[in-house]
């Protein structure tokens, strides 16, 4: 097994490699950086030793090399917009989109499978064209307008929850902060949160539905049934696990939609996060927090998908065979 | 007489008995008919700035006090028929999702077809770039795509070519939906025997290709096109409401919605909610078209 | 009384080009401990039989007529739950192919004792001993090492022998095999063959047997029916079906098996082919391909009538 995290690994690496270059080569070759920084006005001499002091004027290979070293110590340069190093502002962003990522994943998860086994099982039942439609609903409903919709019934109209921001946040640890421990952090957290999982849990759902009815269908559940097993045993036991085996990994995947979106639904939460902040660098094309977006991205995919492949293997015992 | 008989074919059947399909089909027909014509169709010009009056300004849609019917559904803020700008955003808003879709399409089916029928190293390039590809969101790529082109092109080009950059932007991201089951679909075809024979008889590659593999795929395709129309339109309405989208003077659906989103909590939320439910009708239907095509065109299903 | 009886069976499938109906008013019985075969081509409805009878036909097949008696109580009438406690405690089944058949993500253990604790109060050390029990009667070498393994870990044949267990193991009265050596090794299949001859016949449970293969009915049953296109067209003793076949079908299937002991030059083949259920023939379903064909047989639809040791439905042995 060992073996197995070490090739994943390994095939990681080149993956990781390129997306670096191309961050890299945003650095390097998009816009001025040094006009950026030092203004338009500036002296030869100052632009001079702008760029020995960023190592600009070193040959190619050893910027990239450079750029990779100090991306692996987590200097990933500075940020033209606000002139602060980007870890640190990483640093600041990430707890807030990590928070409603999670929470969002919670939520799709909580509510998007169940409603898939339920679909699955009752195939025409009204409750289930209901949810059928509903997920058809959700799925062609862009993040952003879900969000503006939800922000107009219940923070313009019905005045019960925020539209922006995080409420209040505690500090916890080194950099880490919380929104979770306030009444008002949690306020705050429900909207963007659903505006976020929505699509997700839309997904989930179709997903699961499908898979249960591709289940239902096959050999074994047909000799489960004829040897007389409870449909609560054939359902819940046997189809629902092995719906999972594939839900699984694509749930891991799914996590790319999560990113996405989380750059839609913090954008019109104004939600302090790393999406709003990428955004925002997009905008003024603000090629450091860009290219260090693009890194971390990569690391966490990367991440991701080793994790899916050690719950497949630990969930599938035909991947098990060592012969 | 080839009328009558796609009428009689099974997909038609199918199509008769689908209400679903029917209905969605109209309602997509309508919104396409109305966005095509919109120059003919639509009451007022809200591009034409000089029959624009503030006097106008945040009129309520029809059914709120002080409504006009000259604006059945309200003005916005400059005193624009929302309802024409609804139907000039739409035709915005179909235009660069067509365009994405066949460039994706194109990309997607080239790379595809490549893919399959060369096999090897060719193969396993395209299709790792189309995995890495695939991991990341659609929406992220096209925002790097389309802000890194917008960086590297002179101001004075940008406004002019925004709406290529957004449909190369979309289109790039969406590509490898495409390329995957062509790539399927090649590898199969590919080993039948009539192309071997083909090869024999040493039919040039490309033609085996375009004229056996290339019919064979038209199903699949036709169906992941619609779907990701959808998800197209989806994304360029995305991207216009972050701001990195189409610029104001054309402006999509999208971009009307970000306009109107200034204004909800001053209470005028006419001008963010409709172009916003045309929006979702247009994708739901052509979702729902989507659906049924891969259903009719599912053969185990049948 | 017979153990099942089954009396004018027809299932239909509605289907957009008209109702299809694949059996059509078959009537049969087994008697408490007996071997029924059912022979016949693809399609001709064995399967099916098997599948009414224990209430699991694919949507959108439906009985539309007839009786399913089991020891004189009807079960084809019966609500789901109820007919779910019949399958596996009082009428088991073996399918085809026991690739699919064994659930890949639970063990064979786990799939034993489920069964046995669907259908009686067991606990979980009694089951589990019963289980090993069980696979160590169908030939499991190590079986109580081998409880916990997965199906994968077991080769076609043994993963048949599990199935098989899993079909007696809540001790059912009549078991129901579709095909159960079909996809396997020619080599294995009479293994698979004698083992359920010999566990059937030691716990007196009677058996369904579907198959294809003239030659394991031979060995094995003391009864055969003969199905074509959704009816019988013979049934009786073994020995008298084969021997003295009463129908032209099941005459023309015995003519086709190639003999050991003489020579021919061609082998013999019935002409035509067995009709799709959107083309039955008007009367008796074989005759169009029928050497012995007369007027009648093209105007109405033979019962089954007695003729000598068997009863077959053809107008040669109308007595009136």
């Amino acid at each position: 097994m060992l073996g197995f995290i070490g090739s994943r690994l390994l095939q990681a690496i080149p993956v990781l490699l390129v997306v670096g270059f191309i961050a890299f080569a945003l650095f390097n070759f998009v816009g001025d950086p040094v006009n950026i920084l030092l203004g338009q006005d500036h002296t030869e001499a100052q632009r001079l030793a702008l760029i020995k002091q960023l190592g600009f004027d070193k040959p190619f290979i050893v910027q990239y090399g450079r750029f990779l070293w100090a991306s692996l110590h987590g200097n990933f340069g500075i940020s033209y917009r606000l002139a602060q190093p980007v870890s640190s502002l990483i640093a600041e962003r990430l707890p807030a989109t990590l928070e409603l990522a999670i929470t969002a994943s919670v939520l799709a998860f909580a509510i998007g499978v169940p409603m898939g086994v339920y679909t699955g099982i009752h195939r025409n039942t009204l409750v289930s064209r209901l949810f059928m439609t509903g997920s058809l609903i959700g799925v062609s409903l862009p993040t952003f307008l879900l969000g503006i919709l939800l922000i107009l019934v219940f923070s313009v109209w019905l005045g019960w929850l925020p539209s922006f921001g995080r409420g209040t946040v505690e500090h916890v640890g080194d950099w880490w902060t919380t929104g979770f421990t306030s009444w008002s952090g949690i306020r705050s957290l429900i909207l963007p949160a659903i505006t976020l999982g929505m699509f997700q849990m839309t997904l989930l759902m179709r997903l699961v539905r499908a898979e249960m009815l591709e289940v239902l269908r096959t050999d074994y559940i047909r000799f489960a049934r004829a040897r007389g097993l409870t449909n609560r045993a054939i359902n819940f036991g046997h189809a629902l696990k092995n719906t999972l085996v594939p839900v699984i990994t694509i749930i891991g995947l799914q996590f790319g939609g999560i990113v996405g979106f989380s750059l839609v639904t913090e954008t019109v939460f104004q939600w302090p996060g790393m999406g709003l902040l990428l955004v925002q660098s997009v905008a003024v094309v603000d090629i450091p927090v860009m290219s260090a977006y693009l890194m971390l991205i990569a690391l966490v995919f990367v991440l991701i998908n080793l994790v899916v492949d050690l719950l497949y293997y630990a969930v599938d015992p035909r991947l098990r065979v060592r012969r | 007489m080839m009328l009558a008989r796609a009428w009689d074919s099974d997909l038609a059947y199918n199509f008769r008995q689908s209400k679903v399909a029917m209905l969605s089909a109209l309602v997509a027909l309508i919104l396409v008919v109305a966005a095509a014509f919109a120059p003919l169709l639509a009451p007022h010009n809200p591009m034409d700035v000089a029959s624009l009056s503030l006097m106008d300004s945040f009129k309520p849609p029809i059914g709120m006090p002080d409504a006009d019917w000259s604006n059945l559904l309200g003005t916005d803020n400059q005193g624009r028929d929302v309802l024409s700008a609804i139907m000039y955003g739409m035709r915005i808003s179909l235009m660069v999702g067509l365009l994405s879709v066949l460039f994706a399409i194109v990309v997607g089916v080239t790379a595809g077809l490549l893919a399959g029928y060369a096999g090897g190293f060719v193969d396993a390039l395209l299709m790792r770039i189309a995995d890495v590809q695939l991991t990341f969101p659609s929406i992220l790529t096209a925002l790097l795509v389309d802000g890194v082109i917008t960086a590297v092109l002179p101001r004075t080009m940008r406004e002019g070519l925004q709406i290529y950059v957004i449909v190369f932007a979309i289109g790039i991201s969406i590509w490898p939906n495409f390329a995957r089951t062509v790539r399927g679909s090649t590898l199969v075809e590919r080993n039948k025997d009539y192309v071997m024979a083909a090869r024999i008889i040493g039919v040039p590659s490309w033609r085996i290709m375009l004229s056996h593999v290339l019919p064979n795929v038209t199903g699949p395709v036709m169906v992941i096109g619609t779907l990701n129309l959808g998800l197209a339109i989806i994304a360029e309405a995305t991207l216009s409401f972050l701001g990195v989208g189409l610029p104001p003077t054309q402006p999509s659906l999208g971009t009307l919605i970000r306009f109107g989103d200034d204004f909800l909590f001053s209470g005028q939320w006419w001008v963010s909610v409709f172009p916003g439910v045309t929006l979702i009708l247009m994708v739901l239907a052509i979702n729902l078209l989507g659906d049924w095509l891969r259903d009719a065109l599912n053969p185990r299903l049948r | 009384m017979a153990l099942l009886d089954v009396q004018d069976l027809t299932v239909e499938f509605p289907t957009r080009r008209g109702i299809l109906r694949a059996l059509d008013s078959i009537s049969f019985s087994i008697d408490t401990g007996e071997i029924l075969g059912v022979v016949g081509e693809s399609g001709a409805g064995k399967s099916l039989t098997g599948a009414a009878i224990v209430g699991l036909l694919e949507r959108p097949g439906r009985i539309a007529g007839g009786e399913i008696k089991l020891d004189g109580k009807r079960i084809d009438n019966l609500a789901p739950e109820q007919l779910r406690r019949i399958r596996g405690r009082r009428i088991g089944m073996i399918f085809q192919d026991p690739l699919t058949t064994l659930n890949p993500l639970y063990t064979i253990g786990r799939q034993l004792t489920e069964t046995m604790q669907t259908h009686a109060r067991l606990s979980d050390a009694e089951a589990k001993r019963k289980a090993i029990g069980w696979l160590d009667r169908v030939g499991i070498p190590a079986a109580a090492q081998r409880i916990d393994a997965y199906p994968h870990e077991f080769s076609g044949g043994q993963r048949q022998r599990v199935v098989i267990a899993l079909a007696l193991c809540a001790e059912p009265a009549l078991v129901i095999a579709d095909e159960p050596t079909t996809a396997l090794d020619v080599s294995i299949q009479a293994q698979i063959i004698t083992l359920l001859k010999d566990l059937t016949r030691d716990h007196g449970t009677a058996v369904m047997l579907v198959t294809h293969d003239m030659g394991v009915i031979a060995e094995t049953a003391d009864r055969v029916a003969v199905m074509y296109a959704g009816r019988i067209a013979e049934i009786g003793p073994v020995a008298a079906v084969i021997g003295q076949p009463a129908h032209p079908y099941t005459n023309g299937l015995m003519a086709s098996i190639p003999s050991l002991e003489h020579r021919v030059d061609r082998l013999h083949q019935i002409d035509g082919a067995m009709p799709r259920l959107d083309a039955i023939p008007t009367g008796c379903r074989f005759h169009p391909r029928c050497p012995r064909v007369f007027a009648r047989c093209s105007e109405e639809q033979p019962e089954l009538l007695s003729a000598g040791a068997t009863s077959a439905a053809c107008w040669l042995h109308a007595h009136d």
